[in-house]
């Protein structure tokens, strides 16, 4: 399939080069549709296209109004959560070679892990209702 | 071919990522700022690839575009845009923010000329491969793996703390 | 020059099923809601797959004045291409993939986190109150159930002690892992549905509270292309679980590899489609609950279950 399999294997920074491509054609193929359609369609201004669609009542001031702190609160465990998982990319790979050793390493860390999120949910950090 | 090619790659994204970097802090928009350190992050992720750290390039995507830079966003949603968030310009604000800066530009100077160019050996480096990492990692790095999971704890607790006592008071 | 034609292979065949399963989806509904859906244009009302796209041609494509101008263009191209992205690794037969990464695996998780901004943006973008509760809601979901897509997949990973989704399917020749993983499979369903933000899970959009959400403000092809990036998502997430947990394109020899692999991937668009039919949109606060109080712990215990057993066979 590859011209040199030994440049484009896995194991090289080359393997990357079709991303590359991929990136050109995904962007150039919404590029172009957006572009190309944007002059096809008719350019009427009206009232009604100038304020928000609210459901037909009248709007009431606009969209930059801060949000409720829950919102970020789930952004900010989910950060944390995400990179605990990072760890267990690595660990996923190797655990045979690691053996109980490894394992052992593993389950102390998700212990901490269940710690914590049991702490969370004491908390009720994740309860959407007050 | 292969070496000329590899710098015209690193050119690129070196451009890019300057670029990016400084439509950060040049961008009037926090929004946009948060696009352009997005597109910073990218060209990062570029370079680690360009280094054979594979795990650590895609890591660098998940990580920082997909998860901080959310936060980020959700940050910038929280505060009120309609009120003129822009705070006042202190002066002594200015000259602090120009001496860290500048500490830090000191700092990565000098070590950048202590790094010896020697250690450095062209050809495909496999350590960066998630499986070598790993096994790094389980065995001489273990100990460190397990603090840094103390570390997320404590930063559950603290974000929980600081996000409730906000809630209660809204 | 192989993997220019690849490249656009793949884009060719993913739009083409993108757009087949406008039709699809609409035939399939009525079949299961007893009505007759599209059935006016062409034979089996097959050509309202170009009427739909001629359609979305065709409109206004109104950028609203009061929106974030390139922000709002920014949102449906980012839905597009990370679906696109997360196509570059599957492979589809022995040889036929675009970029075989060592990290595939994850390489596709980290663009499937990449989708939760094509919501964060263009429903702040579009200055909207919906659009931006839809917003809020669908990345707070999303970004919950990425974690648990990341972590169902682990078992996976042990089983075949790689990220490199060919090595993956080969490892499965003598076995699928749905049927040593089923908890992982079920799990990572569930979080492509939420990822996918498809019924039951359609609360960034949910029509009757949130007025069609995050995209209220979309119109022409800027709506069409979150029409073809949800579609475009149903289809990765089925190819991704057929890969993982159905063998990939292994099958009897009597068909050739891709075929296998397409005939197992529609028969999990089927099933999105039924799941669409046949389920009702739970509460925002019971989604959120169910996601970190039940598949949280679920697929931690599924992982280090895993490991354990795997461990105990070896010794």
């Amino acid at each position: 399939m590859f011209t040199d399999t030994v440049l484009l294997s896995a194991t090289t920074p080359f393997s990357y080069f079709p991303i590359v491509l991929q990136l050109c054609a995904a962007l150039g193929f919404v590029g172009l549709t957006m572009f190309a359609t944007h002059f096809l369609g008719p350019k009427r201004k009206t009232s009604d296209k100038l304020v928000t669609f609210e459901s037909g009542i009248e709007q009431k001031g606009n969209a930059r109004q801060p949000v409720a702190i829950k919102y970020f609160l789930t952004a900010i465990l989910f950060v944390l959560f995400d990179v605990e998982v990072i760890f267990f990319y690595p660990y996923a790979v190797n655990f045979r070679e690691l053996g109980w050793d490894g394992f052992l390493a593993m389950l102390l860390f998700v212990a901490f892990f269940l710690g914590g999120f049991f702490y969370i949910l004491k908390k009720g950090a994740l309860k959407w209702e007050d | 071919m292969g070496m000329s090619l590899q710098q015209i790659v690193f050119g690129v994204l070196s451009i890019i990522s300057i670029i990016s970097a400084l439509g950060v802090i040049l961008s009037k928009n926090p929004v946009t700022s948060v696009l352009c350190l997005i597109v910073t992050f990218f060209t990062i992720a570029g370079h680690y690839i360009m280094l054979n750290a594979q795990f650590l390039a895609v890591v660098h995507i998940i990580v920082y575009a997909g998860a901080i830079m959310v936060l980020f966003l959700f940050v910038i949603m929280l505060m009120n845009l309609n009120a003129e968030i822009e705070p006042q310009k202190r002066s002594w604000l200015k000259y602090a923010g120009a001496i860290s800066g500048g500490a830090l530009l000191l700092v990565l100077l000098a070590a950048l000329r202590e790094a010896s160019v020697s250690s450095l050996q062209p050809g495909a480096v496999e350590i960066g491969l998630i499986s070598n990492l790993g096994k790094t990692l389980f065995s001489t790095y273990v100990l460190p793996f397990e603090v840094s999971s103390i570390l997320f704890l404590s930063a559950m607790v603290g974000a929980v703390v600081i996000g409730k006592k906000e809630g209660h008071e809204s | 020059m192989q993997h220019v034609w690849i490249v656009l292979g793949v884009l060719f065949v993913f739009l083409n099923i993108a757009a087949g399963l406008i039709w699809v989806e609409r035939r399939l509904l009525a079949l299961w809601q007893d009505r007759l859906g599209p059935n006016r244009a062409g034979p089996l009302g097959l050509f309202i797959v170009l009427a739909d796209t001629l359609k979305l041609f065709f409109k206004e494509d109104w950028i609203p004045p009061f929106a974030d101008k390139w922000v709002f263009i920014l949102a449906p191209t980012v839905v597009v291409a990370s679906v696109l992205m997360g196509l570059a690794i599957i492979p589809f037969a022995p040889g036929i993939v675009v970029a075989d990464l060592n990290v595939g695996l994850m390489f596709f998780l980290a663009m499937s986190s990449l989708g939760v901004y094509s919501i964060v943006l263009g429903g702040w973008a579009s200055n909207n109150k919906y659009s931006l509760l839809g917003a809020l809601r669908g990345a707070s979901q999303m970004i919950a159930y990425e974690v648990f897509m990341g972590l169902s997949l682990m078992g996976v990973v042990m089983l075949s002690r790689s990220f490199n989704l060919t090595e993956i399917v080969a490892a499965q020749e003598k076995i699928w892992y749905v049927f040593l993983q089923p908890v992982g499979f079920i799990i990572f369903f569930i979080a492509g549905l939420a990822e996918t933000h498809r019924l039951p899970f359609d609360i960034p959009e949910a029509e009757s509270e949130l007025i069609a959400g995050f995209h209220a403000e979309y119109s022409g092809m800027k709506f069409g292309m979150f029409f073809i990036g949800e579609y475009l998502g149903i289809s990765l997430i089925s190819a991704m679980t057929v890969t993982l947990f159905f063998g990939g394109w292994l099958g009897p020899a009597f068909l050739p590899p891709v075929v296998w692999f397409f005939l197992k991937t529609f028969l999990f668009i089927g099933l999105f489609i039924l799941l669409r039919a046949s389920l009702p949109r739970p509460r925002y606060d019971q989604l959120m609950a169910y996601g970190w109080k039940l598949l949280l712990p679920l697929v931690l215990a599924n992982l280090l279950i895993t490991g354990a057993v795997a461990l105990w066979l070896k010794s």
